[in-house]
């Protein structure tokens, strides 16, 4: 008896569910329709899109500043903000209702909306869309762009703080995803501990989720078991592996914010997201009617070469000592230089192999493209 | 430690929530209602006892909320499958997706909420029995609770006039009814029971060991807390052994990968579905017919008219 009940209530469900989808498809050819302005030109709205939480000290936490600091920049301005929002058809959908209510420009946070952000693009040749952390093979379209900053300048000072700080000489290093962001910054991680201690090896441990707290414990038990005795990580909530290492009594090495609070003794340095300034001038770009054409309408890199890294390093903790920070002063006088880069070669892959050959300094697409641990990483790269 | 140390504690830490609320299931189902949500009453769980031990600064007040919040979302179950007869996995997955949102709602501003993790208490002189007090008795105090919880569960469901009533319930309800018992009432009990279980299952993860809250925190503990429950077959010790298996599965990847040893590690992340799956083919058909008479109507799938 119950079971046969069940059978119209799904039907209705998955009627509903296609009208829903009926109705959204045709807003978007609706207002495809666009006039001839240039994209994003005074809009009066701004919507940005977050796949986390906007206060999980981590990177959602960090874009959802930058967005109100656009606000507070832009009186007159409404910005709109949806967090939580997967890499999915969903992120299409949310984009979609911001531009009804009429935001001109919209802002991806995440590396996994880019192609929904690509199929808003396409559909509203009169919104400005821009993404964050990823790249769009080739030439964007008109009204789309990229941007990010050299995450990996920091992650390589600290580094050297984290290579100096060692007694064990094991690092440890929790991410979610081998995607290159993440490669580059484990490489850069070992590339700058190495710099100061060439006994220093870098442990690395995959949750494959970017926020799952019971998964980060256990990544950073196991470290800790092993004897690291510095961690840091790549994930989007960060405060679990922070507890747990200080908790243990080792040292940490901070990703996307200041969490200096949760690890009084342990914490060594970090680095940390300020958007402000860049996501301000991206709005102010694209409501002058600028947008095509400029800088932003490519995949924009920023880092310590340009001067405007929105990346940057935290403060340091009680126990880093002035002759480390002045040997991380010194490496980023160094890496800021036209020939500088913690990848200027030579740079030796995992296997052995030459990733950088002698005195070559690779360029932002080159790094993003690595596939392969840096030598002194322990642990693989998974494949599937 | 050795790696199979490391694994085995992991086991334990990490398939205590996964134990709570498959105890909760347990008896659920032992009552002839299939929970789907209990999922979301391990979400209400961890969320209300971070809130509000955050809130007192008691940890273990924050604990008895969370089981009190676990049940309450069960009672939304309860409530529809009891009173108004609707579907047992359709109700089951709505009321999954409400403890999310609420949970997602009200959890926002507690996700910088800072507290600190009972963390591991040593037992007195049993955490120093070599092995055994390392995997067992050097862990938080929610997982001390799960050593007493399964076997009083045990009692309760097979040993006392209780736990027959509550069986009687659940295979056939109107012969409880004839005798003049009240079956639902049993039943809402048994729900609400097992609710507040997977509220401390909840708890476990966010005040027992990691000290965090997150949206969704859970990551589908509840869902292998449902099929534990299938393969244990409903009896609380093998839940356990079931529960420490999923824990172990989950707690492979990083302490292989810590170790350096070069394994797919996709694989290893799919491991413990995949074990569920094995699980389930080899002891699924075996025990059909030990299915409690009113769960097997929820399974039954009725010839179109």
């Amino acid at each position: 008896m119950k079971t046969r009940r069940l059978a119209p209530a799904l039907a209705a469900v998955v009627l509903a569910m296609s009208l829903l989808a009926a109705c959204s498809s045709n807003d978007s050819t609706a207002s495809a329709s666009a006039s001839s302005e240039p994209p994003g030109k005074d809009s009066e709205k701004v919507g940005f899109i977050f796949v986390g939480p906007k206060d999980d000290f981590g990177y959602n936490q960090a874009a959802y500043e930058g967005s109100q600091a656009v606000a507070k920049a832009f009186p007159d301005m409404e910005v709109l903000t949806a967090e939580n929002v997967p890499e999915d058809d969903s992120a299409t959908r949310v984009m979609e209702s911001m531009i009804k209510k009429g935001a001109k420009v919209i802002f991806a946070t995440s590396y996994g909306h880019l192609d929904p952000a690509i199929k808003v693009a396409e559909a509203h040749p009169d919104v400005v869309v821009v993404q964050q952390g990823n790249v769009i093979n080739g030439e964007p379209i008109d009204n789309m762009g990229t941007f990010f900053g050299t995450v990996y300048e920091p992650v390589y000072l600290a580094g050297i703080a984290a290579g100096k700080a060692t007694k064990s000489n094991k690092l440890g290093y929790v991410y979610a995803f081998p995607i290159p962001q993440t490669i580059d910054n484990i490489d850069a991680f070992q590339l700058g501990a190495a710099s100061v201690n060439p006994q220093a090896q870098t442990y690395v441990v995959n949750t494959s989720n970017w926020c799952d707290p019971a998964k980060q414990a256990e990544a950073a038990k196991s470290l800790l078991d092993e004897g690291v005795d510095v961690i840091t990580q790549h994930q989007d909530c960060t405060s679990t592996v922070i507890k747990a290492t200080e908790a243990g009594g080792a040292m940490t090495v901070g990703y996307h914010a200041d969490a200096s609070s949760l690890a009084p003794k342990g914490w060594i340095t970090g680095s940390e997201w300020d958007w402000k300034d860049l996501y301000t001038d991206i709005v102010k770009t694209a409501v002058a009617g600028e947008f095509v054409g400029s800088k932003y309408n490519a995949n924009y890199r920023v880092g310590l070469k340009t001067g405007e890294n929105p990346f940057i390093q935290s403060e340091y903790g009680p126990s880093v000592t002035d002759e480390t920070k002045a040997q991380i002063e010194a490496a980023k006088e160094a890496i800021s230089k036209e020939d500088g880069s913690p990848f200027k070669g030579p740079v030796i892959a995992q296997d052995g192999s030459v990733l950088v050959e002698d005195g070559v300094v690779p360029d932002y697409a080159t790094i993003e493209g690595f596939t392969v641990f840096v030598k002194g990483v322990v642990g693989d790269i998974p494949k599937s | 430690m050795s790696l199979a140390l490391v694994v085995a504690t992991g086991a334990v830490r990490g398939g205590t929530s996964i134990l709570f609320a498959a105890l909760g299931e347990t008896i659920s189902e032992r009552a002839g209602v299939v929970n789907l949500g209990i999922e979301g009453s391990m979400l209400c769980g961890a969320l209300t006892a971070y809130a509000v031990a955050a809130e007192t600064g008691n940890l273990w007040v924050g604990l008895a909320a969370g089981a009190i919040a676990g049940g309450l979302l069960s009672l939304v179950h309860a409530f529809f499958v009891l009173n108004r007869e609707s579907n047992q996995l359709a109700t089951g997955l709505v009321v999954l997706f409400l403890g999310l949102g609420i949970t997602s709602l009200f959890g926002a501003a507690y996700v910088q909420a800072d507290v600190t993790a009972m963390g591991s208490w040593d037992v007195p002189i049993l955490s120093s029995i070599p092995w055994i007090g390392e995997v067992f008795f050097q862990q938080d105090p929610i997982t001390y609770l799960s050593y007493l919880a399964v076997p009083a569960c045990w009692w309760v469901l097979f040993r006392s006039r209780w736990g027959t009533l509550l069986r009687a319930a659940g295979e056939r309800r109107e012969v409880l009814t004839t005798y003049g018992h009240p079956a639902r009432l049993i039943q809402y009990v048994a729900v609400v029971a097992g609710g507040m279980l997977g509220g401390i299952g909840g708890a476990q993860l966010s005040i027992g060991y990691t000290g965090a809250w997150f949206e969704n925190m859970t990551q589908g503990r509840g869902f292998i807390a449902v099929a534990v429950v299938m393969f244990a077959n409903r009896m609380p010790f093998r839940v356990q052994a079931g529960s420490y298996l999923f824990g172990a599965a989950l707690a492979l990847s990083p302490a292989l990968q810590a170790r350096g040893y070069s394994i797919n590690q996709f694989a290893l992340d799919a491991a413990p579905y995949i074990v569920t799956i094995l699980v389930l083919v080899i002891f699924g058909r075996r025990k059909s017919q030990e299915i409690p008479g009113e769960l097997q109507k929820v399974f039954e799938i009725a010839p179109a008219t």
